[in-house]
């Protein structure tokens, strides 16, 4: 268990001020001048030591990522784009730190972006976030006036800014490439990779897209070492994670604890426990809506990270813990997402755009019965179809819950299509 | 250069080519919607999904693949055809079987494709998908249930039309395709959406349950709308022209044509004239051919030759009006070309061509528009200008009055004194052509109709030559014609001292008393009351209003003919239909009558014509290659006037009398006025 002297969001259910003053007094913006002077290379060397694997879902390695970023411009500016559109069903960690912690995001922002050389940075802020959007442009200007931004950045020599802008309320958003459309004011569209947007990016420019709490982190990594990072957790999976444990628990809550944490241990001690005690649960999703659901059996001793996870045929995702107990009707729940999919498919390429509403129309009915055995491999093999097949990953997320209820409670479907004949028989 | 493999198959590409580009090098055919070698990449039909070895173990869209060195490609494997059935499944989905009612029946990309790449068998059953019809104007109609989103006509009108007003809205399954508003895609080329969409969403409003493709005889020949030459496929049936569409010409139209070119065709079957007309008694009565020859031969005799003008409209073929030039010639006569009142000459051919040829633009670095307006004049070349200022490595400005041209340009003014300003190195713009290594001047009809035309052509001339635009490979000095007959014409000689107003005056002072009119429709012909009139023509517009005698000839749809495009291109039309009652070839109507009026012409057949015209005219014999005229002095110095251009097109949906018979380019004119919205409102509109 994470103890307190490690935990990086001091501010994490806002006990305290989210702004400057109180900020300060939790050691943001502490040194910022000194790690800067550290230069470009070192930062980066710094925090690929420590480890870090972006928080948004994917875990791809943040130093490795902003090392893609070139290091002597071509006459175009470099940009950093936070990706604040936190969508994913179950998880509400971003919005936790830009409202009660934004300064820690900010002095991110300023550090990130130096590393990487860029000129400013965009934090794209789902639209729904209207409070949190508030106090983090308040939080920017105050920064501003105090000299931590804007020209000469923390007396750094250093010239950066930082700019809110507010999303229209698409969960595609949240997707990087289709971020950096709606940034750009377009319709918001996952583009062709490559051009990666290291290369290609916002307006043109080499642009590095990264989450909320992977930049938050950044500046705590930096005062402390990447080494400490790295002592925590375990190999491959170090730090720690804002967890959002929601679903059948006494106590839904966000909670900073230690990656590879069990997920018994996560709910019991954070969440007090399953509704109903442990033997009561049904099955968790682990990380997020798109990651396949996993059964009681693999809960019982699987660790809350990228690669025990992974194994087990899921995924950490962003963390957001999913759990549902016996009362639950798994195959309405998991129909409930692919209506979400339905509804949040771009309706760019063609296997996700026409799939995700075939994939729903089905599941609606095997969620009443309505259907033939046969039609369960049917639904597989058009999550097949889908996955992989589009330009972004929604296709995959759409297709992934699907097969995890196949792999998991393909009895208690086909129990349904059963009783229902049954009970229509007449 | 990448080296890769397809299906086995080694194949060497330019650096920067793509998987799929790659495969159709190898003779690999990869299905696509979305993919279009003109537009920018989508890659979102995900029809052309390929193995690709190495990279990640998920398909790739070959469309958007670059080529690597040492890729290995694999279309014929069991999982290829398995991403291609699934793909197709889900297109159809939602896609109404509705192919015997759909116009786009038998040239349909989703149709063939299902036949060779699909399952022939769907698995779906749940409901399907409705959406409602959107208005996009009188040209377009739409059936968007049929629409499989692959977004090619929201590219062309952003990329190619520069008329951004298509997109999509909503998202997912609801994601549809409409215009800005629901009003109409107000674009010159609006057309071509049609023949990008490869579905049967977006058809062509005219031509609405016409005829099928595989009823129709397809001519290929030569558009005569504007001066490009855009090559062209007529589509008829029977006695009837049912539509036009492009062929790819890279150097000329690419695979684009204009509205007017694609849909004035119905201004084929109106107001035609069918037989000759001789007016007795003041009056315009039906005649027939000798008796028309009779009475033309009864006033030409006694007249002497220098009283006798012709005068060729802009839709002729060379063929024509070099018959024309013989038979009056013959009696002594002389014809003019200029009906406009332009003052170029037929001396020098690099005075008169657009001499950098229009794939030029693709080079061109700085762009000089002098009382032009292509975008009415040339839309398709309009186009070409506006792909050069996208690479962003070219400059345009303006001289002439303000218009939207789809880019950006820099309004230098529109007097031509800006022109001296220009040469004398006191306009900005002066630095801009010094510096460009292609730099390029567009002289427009506009520019070259004034009084002091001449002294313009010498400005622009000495631009030219002083700023670099003619070095040993590369003319940048450039007309641009409004009329597809004017280059043959010219090339012919057909011009005449003091031009078309000498004629008129002429015939005023009574110095000229037979007026020969071969399809001449653009000027005040109440100007030639006093003489006897001649009209040969295939329309009954302007020239036949004081005509004395009317002898009905062809459109250009209906005979063979030579056509020299803005370029001084020689480019041959073929006949698609024949005329309509007793009109006939022009050319065999000047051969007729010559044996009347007793001097007659020295061909009996098109053959023998084309064989004395290239004789005389060698340049007319080299088909379909952009000649090099040689530099030379043309203009004349002099002081410009500080008026301001007008531009030639004032009414670019009737610059002809076919176009002007056409009820499609009337209802277009209004859609583009914003009148005349025939449709019904449907959910999204405003």
């Amino acid at each position: 268990m994470l103890s307190d002297k490690d935990r990086i969001f001091t501010n994490l259910y806002g006990f305290e001020s989210p702004f400057l003053d109180a900020a300060k007094k939790r050691g943001d913006w502490n040194g910022t001048k000194d790690i800067m002077a550290k230069g470009q290379d070192a930062i980066i060397e710094e925090m690929k030591e420590s480890g870090l694997r972006g928080r948004g879902g994917a875990g791809f390695p943040t130093g490795l990522k902003w090392s893609f970023m070139p290091k002597q411009s071509d006459g175009r500016p470099s940009y950093l784009v936070v990706n604040a559109d936190e969508g994913e069903p179950g998880t509400c960690k971003d919005r936790e730190i830009m409202r009660h912690d934004p300064h820690k995001l900010i002095e991110g922002c300023l550090i990130a972006g130096f590393a990487m050389r860029a000129v400013a940075a965009y934090i794209y802020i789902r639209g729904e976030f209207v409070h949190e959007a508030k106090v983090l442009e308040q939080a920017i200007e105050e920064a501003r006036e105090a000299g931590l931004l804007g020209k000469n950045a923390c007396k750094s020599g250093y010239d950066f800014d930082v700019f809110v802008h507010r999303g229209a309320g698409a969960y595609i958003c949240g997707e990087e490439t289709a971020l950096i459309e709606s940034l750009e004011g377009k319709k918001g569209q996952p583009r062709l990779k490559p051009p990666f947007p290291a290369n290609v990016g916002v307006f043109g420019c080499p642009t590095t897209v990264n989450n909320v709490e992977s930049i938050a982190v950044v500046p705590e990594i930096l005062r402390r070492g990447g080494a400490w990072f790295a002592g925590l957790g375990r190999e491959n999976n170090t730090g720690t994670k804002l967890f959002c444990i929601s679903g059948h628990v006494n106590k839904p809550c966000n909670v900073e604890e230690e990656m590879g944490i069990p997920l018994k241990e996560l709910i019991e001690k954070h969440a007090g426990g399953v509704r109903g005690g442990w033997d009561n649960l049904l099955a968790v999703i682990p990380g997020g809506s798109s990651v396949h659901l996993i059964p009681k059996s693999v809960c019982d001793d699987v660790l809350m990270d990228f690669d025990s996870l992974r194994a087990e045929g899921t995924g950490l995702g962003t963390a957001a813990v999913i759990v549902m107990d016996k009362s639950t009707d798994i195959v309405r729940a998991i129909t409930r997402l692919s209506a979400f999919y339905k509804h949040e498919s771009c309706g760019q390429c063609t296997p996700c755009r026409e799939g995700t509403g075939w994939m729903w129309r089905v599941m609606e009915r095997l969620a009443t019965g309505e259907a033939e055995i046969e039609e369960i491999d049917m639904l597989l093999e058009v999550t097949k179809q889908i996955e992989g097949h589009t330009i972004c990953a929604l296709g995959d997320a759409a297709a992934w819950p699907i097969q995890g209820l196949m792999r998991h409670f393909r009895p208690e479907v086909e129990r349904r299509i059963l009783e229902y004949k049954k009970t229509h028989a007449a | 250069m990448p080296t890769l493999t397809v299906d086995g198959i080694e194949v060497v590409v330019e650096p920067g080519t793509t998987v799929l580009q790659a495969c159709e090098q190898a003779g690999v055919e990869i299905p696509r919607f979305c993919y279009h070698e003109r537009l920018s990449i989508a890659g979102n039909c995900r029809m052309c999904l390929v193995e690709v070895t190495p990279g990640p173990p998920k398909p790739a869209a070959s469309c958007a693949l670059p080529a690597g060195d040492g890729m290995e490609v694999k279309t014929n494997t069991e999982k290829v055809k398995q991403y291609r059935e699934g793909v197709m499944e889900f297109l159809l989905i939602n896609h109404p079987l509705d192919c015997p009612v759909c116009d786009q029946g038998g040239e349909c990309d989703l149709q063939d494709q299902s036949m060779a790449y699909g399952e022939g068998a769907s698995r779906y059953t749940e409901k399907r998908r409705i959406v409602k019809e959107k208005y996009m104007g009188p040209l377009i109609r739409t059936i968007m249930t049929r629409c499989i989103h692959c977004t090619r006509c929201v590219r062309f009108a952003d990329e190619i039309a520069g008329v951004p007003s298509l997109g999509a809205i909503g998202r997912g399954e609801n994601m549809q395709i409409t215009t800005y508003n629901e009003q109409a895609f107000a674009s010159e080329m609006a057309g071509n959406v049609v023949d990008l969409c490869p579905v049967g969403a977006l058809t062509s409003k005219p031509y609405t349950f016409k005829a099928r493709p595989w009823e129709l005889k397809n001519t290929e020949t030569i558009d005569v709308h504007d001066a490009l030459g855009s090559n062209i496929r007529i589509d008829s049936r029977g006695k009837a022209v049912m539509r036009a569409l492009p062929r790819i010409h890279e150097e000329v139209n690419e695979e684009w044509i204009s509205d007017k070119t694609r849909h004035a065709v119905d201004g084929l079957a109106k107001n035609r004239l069918d037989r000759p007309y001789v007016k007795k008694d003041g009056k315009l009565q039906e005649a027939t051919w000798a008796e028309a020859f009779g009475a033309i031969a009864a006033i030409l005799k006694g007249i002497d030759g220098s009283q006798i003008a012709g005068i060729v409209g802009d839709l002729c073929d060379a063929e024509s009006m070099y018959a024309m030039k013989s038979f009056i010639s013959s009696l002594g006569g002389s014809v003019e070309c200029r009906q406009d009142g332009s003052k170029i000459g037929a001396k020098h051919r690099a005075g008169y061509l657009f001499n950098s040829g229009v794939a030029g633009i693709d080079e061109a670095d700085a762009i000089l528009l002098v009382g032009s307006n292509p975008r009415h004049e040339s839309p398709v070349l309009n186009a070409r200008i506006r792909q050069r200022w996208l690479t962003r490595k070219c400059k345009v400005a303006n001289i002439g009055p303000e218009a939207d041209l789809t880019y950006k340009i820099e309004q230098l003014g529109d007097s031509a004194k800006v022109l001296q300003d220009i040469l004398d190195g006191k306009n900005d713009f002066a630095d801009v052509l010094k510096n460009a290594e292609h730099p390029m001047i567009i002289l427009g009809q506009g520019a070259l109709n004034r009084n002091d035309s001449l002294a313009i052509l010498k400005l622009a001339h000495d631009i030219c030559e002083k700023y670099g635009g003619v070095t040993d490979d590369w003319n940048g000095f450039n007309v641009l014609h409004t009329a597809a007959s004017r280059v043959a014409a010219l090339d012919l000689g057909l011009v005449t001292d003091g031009g078309i107003n000498a004629i008129l005056d002429g015939v005023e002072s009574g110095g000229i008393k037979v007026v020969y009119n071969l399809s001449a429709d653009e000027f005040d012909t109440s100007k030639l009351e006093k003489a006897f009139v001649i009209y040969q023509g295939s329309h009954g517009d302007e020239g036949v209003k004081h005509a004395d005698v009317i002898l009905p000839g062809v459109a250009y749809t209906e005979k063979p003919g030579t056509y020299l495009n803005t370029e001084g291109r020689v480019q041959i039309a073929q006949r698609a239909i024949f005329g309509p009652g007793e009109a006939r070839e022009d050319w065999t109507i000047f051969r007729a009558l010559s044996e009347v009026t007793g001097s007659k012409l020295p061909f009996d057949d098109i053959a023998q014509l084309r064989a004395k015209m290239h004789a005389e005219y060698p340049s007319f014999a080299h088909v379909d290659e952009k000649p090099n005229a040689e530099w030379a002095d043309f203009g004349v110095s002099g002081k410009v006037s500080k008026d301001g251009f007008i531009h030639a097109i004032k009414d670019f949906w009737g610059t002809n009398p076919i176009a002007r018979s056409s009820e499609t380019m009337d209802e277009c004119r209004a859609a583009m006025n914003g009148e005349n919205r025939t449709e019904g409102a449907t959910g999204t509109d405003g």
